[in-house]
Formats: C-alpha cells, structure tokens, sequence
C-alpha cells in the first residue's frame, strides 16, 4: 500500500511562504511526476513527504496514518535523491544493505535482497566496488537500488536524472518507468523537465510558486490546460500564445495554439508570414513564423519542408484546436 | 621571449624559496639553540660571544636531569593529559559540530563566535576561580583535573575545526541516512564519522600538540603528582638561579615526542592548521 494524502499542507521559512496549504490525494500504485519550474517549491513539497522538512501546517496521511511528525525512517519512503547521496566510504553492496542494516534484518537475509537487487539492476559485478569507481548511471542505480530493497510504500525521486547526460537519461527514464510497471509502488517523481513528466506519468502536479495550478494525466494536461502557465509550460515547442484583437475574434484575452495544430502553406491561408529561424530535427521541423500583426509563431511540419528563411507562407489554425483564455489566465469552455 | 618569462619565473621561484627558507630558518632557530645548548656545558652555555658547533659536546646535562627529575612520569602525565583531553573534547565537539553545521539556527554563527571569543580572553582571568573550584574539589594536582581544565581550554578549537570539515560534507547524504532509518547515532557513527575520518584526524593531532605544548593552566594547577612535561622544564628555571644547558636539556627532551610525532604526522597537520581550506 502506498496512498499519501495532503491536507492544507502548507510551509514557511521564516516569513517566506514557499508553499501555501495544499490539498493533494496520490493514490496507491500511482505514477505522480511534480513538475514546474525552478523555485516552484516542488522539491520542498517532496521533502516535506519525506519527512526531512517538517511541515508548518497541515497534515500528511500515509494510508490513512497522520504521519506528519513521524520522522523520514518510519514513514516507510525511500528516497532517491539529485546527487545519487551514495556512502561514498562504502562498497556498493554496503550501500545498497546500509537500509536493512539499519533495519536490524539478519546478515543472510541481507545479502540474500542486495544480490537479488543487484541482479535486477544489473549492478552484480560492481558489488565491491565503491560509489567513485562507478560511472553516473551505474551510481543512479545503486541509489535506485538502495530505495528497492527495503520495499517501501513509496519511492520518492528528487531530479534523479538531472546529472545524467541525455542519452543515458532517455535510458534511465525507460528503466524507471519499468521498474514502477513490475514493482507497482507508489511513486513520486520531482522534474522541471516537462519531457520526463509527460512520458513517465500517470498523473501530473503543476506547481508554480507554490501552488498547485493544475492536476491530471499528461494528455489531459496537453488537450486541456486550465491555465495559462500550465498552457505555456506543457509542450515542447512551447504553445503560441496569442492577445489582441485575433484573441478577441476568438471571443479570448489570450488565445494559445500550439505548433502542431497549425497548418502550413505556400498559397492561402488566414495569416500571412515570412519564415525565420527553422529548427530541423529530421522527423520534424520547427519553422519559426513572423505573422504580421501577431508576431512570432511556431510551426511543426514535417521533417522536409523545404521551406527557407525569408519563403513566404500561409498558417491556418486547425478547428477546434484552439484554447481560450480569459483575462485571469483561465481557461474558458 | 618565452625565454625571458622562463628566466623571471624562475628567478623569482628562488628567490621564494630563499626567502621560505629563511623565515623557517627563523623560526627553528630557537630550537635548534636549545638543542645545541643542551649539548654544552653550563660554562659554554652562557660563553660570549657563543660558540655554535665548535665545543666540547656532552651528554652530561641530559644525565644530571634524568638523576634529578623522574622523566618518565612527567611524560606519561603529558601523554595522559593531552590525549585524554583530546579524546574527551572530540567526543563532546563531533555532536555540537554536527548541529552547528547541519540543523543550523538564527544564532548558529553568534555561537561559533561566542566560541571562538573564550580564546581571546587571556586566561589569567579566570585563574582564581578556578583555583579555588579545583582547591575545593580536591582537583588540584590531579590528571583528572588537567584532562578537564584542557578539554575546556581547547574546545573551541575542536568544535570550530570538526565544524568546518563537516560543512564540506553534503547534507544530501546525511539526508539519505536518515531516510534509510538510520537513527541520530547510527547517522554519526556509520556516515558521519567516517566521512570525517581525515578532518577527525588533523582535529586529534593538533589538539595533541596545543595540549602537550600548554603551560599556563599546567604550571599553576599541577605540582608535582600530576605534572606535566611543562613543569619539568620550568623546574629548571628555579630561585636558585638559571641553568642553562640543563634547561636546554629537559626543554629538548620535553619537545622531542610532539616534533616526532609532527614530523610523522605533517600532511594531516597541514591540513588541520589551514582549517579544511587545503583538500
């Protein structure tokens, strides 16, 4: 069982509100990435799950135990944590049984879990190795395996692939997502990279400033955003956000539309362009549009357009892709 | 012109090391006179103008001191004295250094300082007090006694130095620690500690010598029972005059344990004396 639940949970550091009461439920089993730009307070909210911050209101249940002033070692999470924070004076099986040792688990038994963890994580012929010896994946995954063997009711990952360089990152990511599939605990998943939180989760939390701007599975987040932050930090290429009196047509304040629902052209169209900078990324393209009257837009297209800076083109907005949003920045029906 | 910035370079390289030298030099000179002293009779010791290496060497001084004082108890009382209060303030400074570097407050670094500030009070201050306290507690004269006055003594020292080798260590993994279950003291003992084994060590080795080198609170607490190596020296510094190459004598036996053990010990010392800056 892994069911955390977060009532009015809020925390200050002096007269800094980081976070502002909170409510959050996260189910047993799920997949829930915290996403949001730096300073969003996404990492606090994890360690105040954790338990390494204490909380300056509300309360957090762990299936359904107020767990709020236990500390981090009896909320049964384990954490896997941005610099790996591997026992750098131990050998890897040392570090990978350093939780059950703590446990008071007998000897056999201990070394029975780390070979058993250390064959799933491909980590066997690097037992005696200490963490210096390892290169950054190989240390990822003796964190990894730390947080596994003590089968905890959840796993909580602060930024763990942000050290990593992309191609082993892309990896990682496989090898997490899997690992959630066979061991399917509950597990909570801190990025700024809205790449891993759209391809790992089954829920996404947006944080910005604290507060949660909006909750749901990564395409309801795509197709719906509730906002405009969520609208602008979801996607990649960023979503065109549009004002004015093209906004206003749309009965919208700001009107967003994103690259992929627009379609291109040489001879008509509703907005008239000049091409500018083009990223080619060979499946796709990215074209860079200046729109009189509306600026900058981006384009996908396919992956040979041969269109040139400077071409001109035509953009029509695919119907029924447009998001409307009203002067707060909400979404409107 | 490569040439040229060559020749500078290492134009100024020895002049650097000469001037190194010099200054070290310097700074052993009064050593090295001691040494030599010892080695003179009481005439030559006091000769003007002094010979420097041409005299007559004896070891008769080191004879007469060793028939007229008991060295090896003085210097077991200073082994006693010196690592005993060494062992003592590390194990009262490693959980002090440990809050003050990891759960630190409002007032972490007013505390360091007020720390810090007990060094520069000069110690005949408090001499009276704590005479009186150690007359009282039948302290005087006793190890007991000196093994606490010096864990007090050094304290901030050792609280200060532990606290700056436990700031290079990153708080992440004290964190992961504690989310393994690791209890406060397992979170020392397993991670902690042997983290800081090499700040734990220079910590150890310069409290040592500041302890076996101290002389204020030695002298005027201990007598005879307990004394020190301290007061092995001073007691040829008597009323009944000054005798040089004796004193030169019992001051080189008394330093020769410490300069050895430095001398082995220099890397660790180094990096203790620069507090943790030097990696």
């Amino acid at each position: 069982m892994g069911r955390i639940t977060l009532r009015n949970v809020s925390k200050r550091f002096g007269d800094v509100t980081v976070i502002p009461p909170i409510n959050l439920e996260i189910g047993d089993g799920e997949f829930v990435v915290f996403v949001g730009p730096s300073g969003c307070g996404k990492s606090t909210l994890l360690r105040l799950i954790a338990g390494l911050e204490d909380v300056s209101g509300g309360v957090i249940e762990i299936d359904g135990v107020n767990a709020t002033g236990l500390p981090p070692a009896r909320r049964g999470l384990a954490m896997v944590f941005q610099s790996y924070a591997l026992y750098p004076h131990m050998s890897v099986r040392r570090n990978i049984a350093f939780p059950l040792k703590m446990a008071g688990m007998d000897p056999s038994e201990i070394a029975r879990k780390v070979e058993a963890a250390a064959a799933v994580l491909n980590l066997t012929g690097y037992l005696d190795r200490r963490p210096g010896q390892l290169s950054g994946g190989q240390r990822q995954r003796v964190a990894i395996g730390r947080a596994i063997v003590r089968e905890p009711k959840a796993f909580l990952f602060d930024e763990p692939l942000s050290n990593l360089d992309a191609a082993l990152r892309v990896n990682m990511r496989l090898e997490i997502s899997e690992l959630h599939q066979t061991l399917k605990t509950t597990m909570i998943y801190v990025t700024h990279d809205q790449v891993e939180a759209m391809t790992m989760a089954d829920k996404i939390v947006v944080l910005n400033q604290g507060r949660i701007e909006q909750v749901g599975s990564p395409l309801d987040l795509y197709r719906s955003p509730a906002n405009l932050f969520v609208a602008g930090f979801i996607g990649s290429p960023k979503m065109n956000l549009i004002g004015g009196p093209e906004a206003a047509r749309h009965g919208a304040v700001t009107m967003g539309l994103r690259p992929e629902h627009i379609d291109l052209s040489t001879s008509d169209g509703t907005w008239r362009g000049t091409v500018g900078m083009s990223e080619h990324l060979g499946s796709d393209t990215f074209l860079r549009v200046q729109v009189e009257g509306l600026g900058m837009i981006t384009v996908r297209t396919g992956g040979d357009s041969g269109l040139r800076h400077g071409d001109a083109v035509c953009l029509t907005p695919q119907p029924g892709r447009v998001h409307r949003f009203d002067a707060d920045g909400k979404a409107m029906a | 012109m490569p040439d040229m910035t060559r020749k500078t370079t290492s134009a100024r390289k020895a002049t650097v090391t000469a001037l190194a030298w010099t200054v070290g030099f310097l700074i052993f000179f009064p050593v090295l006179w001691t040494i030599l002293t010892s080695f003179k009779t009481e005439g030559e010791a006091i000769a003007a103008p002094p010979s420097f290496l041409f005299f007559d060497w004896t070891v008769e001084n080191y004879l007469t001191v060793n028939e007229r004082s008991d060295y090896p108890r003085h210097f077991w009382n200073s082994v006693v004295i010196s690592v005993g209060s060494t062992l003592l303030g590390v194990l009262i400074a490693i959980p002090a250094a440990w809050s003050l570097a990891f759960v630190p407050g409002r007032r972490t670094r007013d505390v360091l300082m007020w720390m810090l500030s007990t060094k520069m009070m000069p110690a005949v201050g408090v001499l009276v007090p704590m005479y009186l306290i150690f007359r009282d507690t039948g302290l005087l004269d006793t190890k007991t006694g000196l093994v606490g006055v010096l864990t007090l003594v050094n304290l901030p020292i050792i609280v200060w130095m532990l606290y700056t080798y436990f700031k290079e260590i990153p708080a992440e993994i004290l964190e992961a620690a504690r989310m393994d279950g690791a209890s406060l003291r397992s979170e020392i003992t397993y991670v902690l500690a042997p983290m800081a084994v090499p700040g734990i060590a220079s910590t150890i080795l310069l409290n040592i010598i500041l302890a076996w080198n101290e002389a204020f609170w030695t002298l005027n607490l201990a007598a005879a029972k307990a004394a020190p190596l301290t007061a092995f020296i001073a007691s040829y510094s008597s009323p009944e005059g000054l005798f040089y190459a004796k004193l030169s004598a019992a001051s080189t036996m008394a330093i020769a344990p410490i300069l050895i053990l430095g001398w082995f010990s220099q890397k660790q010392l180094v990096r203790g004396l620069t507090f943790g800056a030097v990696k």
